[in-house]
């Protein structure tokens, strides 16, 4: 450990990071504590306070009871809907994002280059740009409304961020190792399961955790493709402020918000560094 | 397999069945992925040209949806939201990141807690983050709320409800949000500083606030070029924010673009003015990524010849 001393300037330095550090905390704080207080708790005091009974109960409304929109079964079918649709979307897309990457980067083909670069400016295109084409090839293909239909177009939208973060790590392989296993006869599918792939972790783990987190998150396409009980969870929250807008119940949507921030909050305290990685990847293109 | 090979170049037929399947496979997954962006693209493009309201018809009708577009007031107090907050959470998610990245970098013990703690953010949906500021912004329940129980009972904090302010609180929720997003760049930046340039710098009696001025903040401007698009990127296409926080309102006051052409497409059935208003969208995106691609592009080059 380097030696540090303790000058006043150091204790600024200090009392500044532990401050901004709770000031990041203190939202995640709030929902935590809340969604162990009673609604009337709340309304009587105000969202931020320490609990006086512990209210474990709002964890089981939120969960299996409450209403959102004339159904009654809490945030469960919700959550389902968003693992349903979260889960075969991220591997899917990383899958095939990570066979694209290899086949642009190490294997060439003619128009290689091209079709990469069009792919890879995907990531700039805005969803508003693809909202009413989808909402057509939904249609035709019968799957509007349905947990189907979000996985293809979060599949197919992932490609771009897929391919880019694959591609970019499989360009530092040398291509001497790609050509001396293609000398020996090795194909298309060997090379990529004998070379590429056993090299592939950190960047597969990279990618399966943006891919989930994004997706997990997203809330434009569910909220515009899926009604009623097809719902993913973020437009099941919108929802449920809106359906209880006369009589709030911030107990009860506390602990829906933590269950519904739960899964990717697990992830990152899980696989920090590999989510910032995913980050500062995207970011230096 | 030297035999197969010889085999293949006899039988060119044969040749290209066996490998069909690498072709498919290498080919189906960029094509939809490169074939849906051109073509989604353009279709919305050519709607924005036609008459559509409820359904997409042909038809063409010039620049008509964009001038009807830009006349509405909901586009203009859009374009107003994005300037006000594009700007303001740019530019201080920019300041929280360096200022978080500096203290960061001032070998402080638990440093991996504390970026941890200033990144969690961007691991949560906005819809969440969005939810949960509006608790804390919301006067009767919020932080107003607990200021006046403590006994200030004529503190004020009622941006969330106030039009003039409203989407300053779009901007607070924005910088909690992703300042830790620059602060992971910024921190990665101040690591590659070049310690020669530091030693020669604490040779010449600088000190610590001179350091930073002088020799180690210009090396970080490529950087800031690049957080500042990124950041611009999101402002732009910002919208699970203000339906969780502030639903657009009070009454309009936070539209944002984004916002408009979900209302225009789905709300009011007004397909080519939502179209047009997309594609509006897109414009504003590209007047910040192509200069920044140039930029990019002109680095590149510059440090090949250097």
């Amino acid at each position: 450990m380097r030696e540090t001393t303790f000058t006043p300037n150091r204790l600024l330095v200090y009392l500044a990071v532990l401050l901004l550090a709770a000031a990041y905390l203190v939202p995640l704080l709030v929902v935590v504590l809340n969604s162990l207080r009673t609604s009337e708790e709340i309304a009587q005091t105000s969202m931020i306070g320490w609990p006086k009974q512990w209210a474990w109960g709002n964890y089981v409304i939120a969960w299996g009871d409450f209403c959102i929109a004339q159904t009654c079964a809490g945030i469960r079918p919700y959550m389902l809907n968003s693992a349903l649709v979260t889960l075969p979307a991220t591997l899917i897309s990383t899958l095939l994002g990570s066979v694209a990457g290899y086949a642009v980067s190490l294997w060439r083909f003619r128009g290689d280059r091209w079709i990469y670069g069009v792919v890879a400016l995907g990531i700039f295109l805005p969803q508003q740009m693809r909202l009413l084409p989808w909402t057509v090839v939904l249609r035709d293909l019968n799957l509007t409304n349905t947990l189907t239909g979000l996985v293809m177009i979060h599949t197919i939208q992932g490609l771009s961020f897929t391919t880019l973060f694959c591609r970019n790590y499989y360009v530092a392989i040398p291509q001497e190792l790609i050509r001396a296993a293609r000398i020996d006869g090795a194909g298309f599918y060997r090379v990529f399961w004998r070379i590429v792939l056993p090299l592939s972790p950190p960047i597969l783990i990279v990618t399966v955790i943006w891919q989930f987190t994004h997706i997990w998150n997203e809330f434009l396409y569910g909220v515009t493709f899926t009604t009623g009980q097809q719902q993913p969870v973020t437009a099941a929250l919108i929802a449920l402020s809106a359906s209880v807008a006369d009589i709030p119940q911030h107990g009860v949507q506390s602990a829906a918000v933590m269950i519904a921030a739960l899964p990717t909050l697990l992830v990152y305290l899980f696989g920090g560094r590999y989510f910032v990685r995913g980050l500062t990847a995207g970011a230096v293109k | 397999m030297p035999a197969a090979a010889r085999t293949d170049r006899r039988r060119p037929a044969v040749a290209a069945v066996r490998r069909l399947p690498e072709f498919l496979t290498i080919w189906v997954p960029l094509l939809l992925s490169a074939g849906h962006l051109i073509s989604f693209a353009l279709w919305t493009i050519w709607v924005s040209f036609t008459p559509s309201t409820l359904v997409p018809v042909s038809g063409w009708v010039g620049l008509r949806n964009y001038t009807a577009m830009v006349a509405t007031r909901n586009w203009q107090i859009a374009f107003d939201n994005l300037l006000v907050f594009g700007s303001g959470f740019v530019l201080l998610s920019v300041l929280m990141g360096l200022l978080l990245a500096i203290l960061l970098d001032q070998r402080i013990r638990g440093e991996n807690v504390f970026r941890s703690i200033f990144l969690y953010p961007l691991a949560v949906s906005f819809v969440v983050t969005g939810t949960v500021w509006s608790w804390l912004l919301n006067p009767g329940i919020g932080i107003q709320k607990l200021v006046n129980g403590l006994g200030w009972t004529s503190f004020r904090f009622d941006w969330l409800i106030d039009r003039e302010m409203a989407i300053w609180t779009i901007v607070i929720a924005a910088i909690w949000q992703s300042s830790g997003f620059a602060m992971a760049l910024f921190l990665a930046g101040l690591r590659s500083v070049d310690p020669d340039l530091i030693k020669a710098a604490q040779i010449d009696g600088a000190g610590p606030i001179r350091m930073y001025r002088r020799v180690i903040l210009p090396t970080l401007w490529p950087i800031t070029v690049t957080v500042v698009v990124i950041q611009l990127q999101f402002a732009i296409t910002t919208f699970d924010l203000v339906r969780a926080l502030t639903g657009g309102g009070p009454g309009t006051a936070t539209q944002l673009p984004a916002l408009v052409v979900y209302d225009f497409m789905f709300q009011r059935g007004l397909l080519a003015r939502g179209a047009a208003a997309a594609v509006l969208m897109l414009l504003i995106l590209l007047a910040v990524l192509l200069p920044y691609a140039a930029w990019r592009y002109l680095q590149r080059r510059q440090s090949a010849h250097a």
